[in-house]
């Protein structure tokens, strides 16, 4: 889960990174306030989206009136989908020059990964490999000060910014590790005044651990229809095509997407009802495909531990209550696959057996609704 | 024959008296997996399914040799399962749970490494060798059958309809391994593809991939090493970046992950990647001609 820069900023903050003086703007007179009180400043739409600042998202302010004005233009804007509905305004900087630090999880080493670079203020993946300093962390270990005094040594820094930098090693892998994050970034570090200032930070943290952080604000960036999924406890990504789907398992799920494609139609959404989902989930999910009015609706079940009686009394659930008012092919295979293609088979369902098929037909039939 | 798992292995389930322990153990055992015991603190005594429960794995590996563990206990608790099991001679871990922690689960798996234990999982279905009658895991026992294939593969059910096509085209299966659709989780295509060289029963392998990391972009060089025919079908061509595809750990990250760079890696060593699930089994076929 990703988290709006002023969250970011305050998790650095009580950690007792530098951060530039800043308040945030939800009204027009705030922007003036805050100009008024931090002067010149950079007033940033608090979205989470990349690109922000080519899309519009950060404009300046030198006095009080043009932040009223500034504000009063960026509030309630529309920015790649997502409404503004927060500022938070910062001093401007006067940034000598810029540095990159981040630390995340490198996947393949199974380990926490410091990455650091001269060549701050654009994305690092644009950096070039020579000029990263890379350094795994041993997490039985952690980071003691060496760790950080030897990164700020790789990097060739000397004097105060290397003593300011070695401690910022060791702080951001405290983060890192006490609010379970999967990635704290401050890009660009900024050198102002002879001292470093974090001007940007992200700061994204591990879903599956925020049961141990209460004090976290969650922010589900999803659409209002994902938002609606996921409070059902289901994995739900928006597409853009026309043919419903939903599966058991991530994979069949992201298979079943492909085979759509594979035969010239589109996907309109993924679903996962879960590896092993009972007939009152399996019900609720498909109940929402049938709101979104697809043009076809295709279940693909291999039942492993989901039972394929307890996804047919689903879907004869859902038939019930709202007709399912579009066509609907459902491939039944697995455990008690008999059993729910007979009841399928009683209600005028005919179940198919191979996914090729079904998801041929699906698009056949999606088709043919156009 | 096998990898990893052989009918010898003692298996114990940490947190058998669950819905899902008590049913899986039920189903390990119907399928013939020595399971000796089982772990339930303040449970023992109690015998689940004929299995003698512990309150301690200590306990369970004094009373039982038992060198293998299950753990199905919620996502919260895999860390001190996981911790606990190492540290009394566990040496094969199966983790079930999804959710766990990623800082959890890089604990876990360093600790397992300096140990010299082998961690299969987090959010995994298992494992499984139909020739020893034997599985660590909550896969359905019907669609698998003895034979040359080994299967390793990031997703569950994604397997199974593989798994069950093999053995629909009397193509049975050596071992079939799920890493798991986590971030962090104990394998690497290429561990799993080290042990399937080792074994000699093993003829070809068939990888099952889907978006998210470079793990399989990473396994690509090692096919040659492998030196026997590779088979992959890799899911999440129709994904956009950006999304979670349901496993946390199958996502487009600022242009990494993508389909295209994997199924490229692994033909350019060698593999015949497949593009839709059906078509495995005959290409598996075919490689193995």
């Amino acid at each position: 889960m990703k988290q709006y820069e002023y969250l970011a900023k305050g998790t650095l903050k009580a950690y007792g990174i530098p951060i530039p003086p800043g308040q945030l703007v939800r009204t027009p007179e705030d922007g003036a306030e805050a100009v008024a009180t931090i002067g010149p400043a950079a007033l940033k739409a608090q979205v989470l989206v990349g690109g922000r600042g080519k899309a519009g998202g950060i404009r300046f302010a030198q006095t009080p009136e043009e932040g009223r004005r500034v504000a009063q233009d960026m509030l309630g804007m529309d920015l790649k989908g997502y409404t503004v509905e927060l500022l938070y305004a910062e001093s401007k900087l006067a940034i000598e020059r810029e540095l990159y630090i981040s630390v995340t999880t490198d996947r393949n080493a199974k380990k926490p990964l410091v990455m650091a670079s001269l060549a701050g203020g654009m994305e690092i993946e644009d950096v070039a490999d020579d000029q990263i300093v890379k350094a795994y962390v041993d997490p039985a270990v952690g980071v003691l000060p060496y760790f950080g005094r030897e990164v700020a040594a790789a990097l060739g820094l000397e004097g105060t910014i290397f003593k300011e930098f070695a401690d910022l090693v060791v702080k951001l892998y405290q983060i890192y590790r006490e609010k379970d994050a999967e990635l704290v970034e401050i890009n660009p570090l900024a050198v102002v005044d002879g001292h470093l200032v974090a001007a940007d930070a992200r700061l994204n943290l591990d879903d599956s651990a925020l049961y141990r952080h209460k004090d976290v604000t969650v922010v589900d960036e999803g659409s209002a229809l994902e938002r609606k999924v996921h409070e059902i406890g289901l994995a739900y990504v928006e597409l853009d095509g026309d043919i419903a789907v939903m599966a058991n398992g991530a994979g069949m799920a992201m298979a079943t997407l492909d085979a759509i494609q594979h035969f010239g139609g589109r996907p309109a959404n993924f679903l996962d009802a879960g590896g092993g989902a009972s007939v009152g989930p399996t019900a609720e999910a498909l109940g929402v495909l049938v709101s979104m009015h697809p043009k076809a609706i295709l279940v693909n079940i291999f039942g492993g531990i989901t039972r394929c009686d307890d996804v047919a009394s689903a879907i004869l659930q859902v038939k019930q209550t709202t007709g399912i008012p579009v066509p609907l092919v459902v491939r039944l295979v697995g455990t008690n696959e008999k059993e729910g293609v007979a009841l399928l088979k009683a209600a005028g369902i005919e179940a198919y057996s191979e996914m090729a098929e079904a998801a041929e037909q699906a698009v056949r039939l999606a088709k043919e609704a156009m | 024959m096998s990898i990893l798992l052989t009918q010898d292995t003692r298996i114990i389930v940490q947190g058998i008296t669950g819905n899902q322990g008590r049913f899986h153990t039920r189903q390990m055992l119907a399928f013939g997996s020595r399971v000796v015991g089982g772990i339930s603190p303040t449970k023992s005594g109690q015998m689940v399914e004929g299995v003698p429960v512990f309150d301690t794995v200590r306990q369970a590996v004094d009373a039982t040799k038992a060198d293998a563990s299950i753990v199905f206990v919620p996502a919260p608790y895999a860390k001190d399962a996981a911790f606990e099991a190492l540290e009394n001679g566990i040496r094969l871990l199966v983790m079930i749970p999804e959710h766990i922690p990623v800082q959890d689960s890089i604990d876990i798996v360093a600790r397992a490494k300096a140990l010299g234990a082998t961690v299969i999982g987090p959010n995994t279905f298992g494992i499984i060798s139909p020739g020893e009658h034997t599985k660590m895991g909550i896969m359905p026992n019907h669609i698998y059958q003895p034979g040359p294939i080994g299967v390793v593969a990031r997703s569950g059910t994604l397997s199974y309809e593989i798994a069950f096509s093999l053995t629909n085209a009397q193509l049975g299966q050596s071992t079939v391994v799920g890493m798991g659709g986590d971030p962090v989780v104990g394998q690497t295509f290429i561990t799993v593809l080290e042990h399937f060289r080792q074994d000699p029963d093993t003829k070809a392998v068939v990888m099952v991939g889907e978006i998210g990391g470079s793990a399989e972009e990473e396994a690509a060089e090692y096919l040659e090493t492998l030196g026997k025919p590779v088979v992959a079908y890799l899911a999440g061509r129709a994904a956009p970046a950006g999304k979670r595809m349901g496993h946390a750990g199958a996502i487009i990250e600022r242009g990494r992950g993508t389909l295209e760079s994997k199924e490229q890696a692994l033909r350019a060593h060698g593999a015949e990647v497949v593009t839709m699930p059906w078509q495995v089994a005959e290409a598996v076929r075919s490689v193995m001609s």
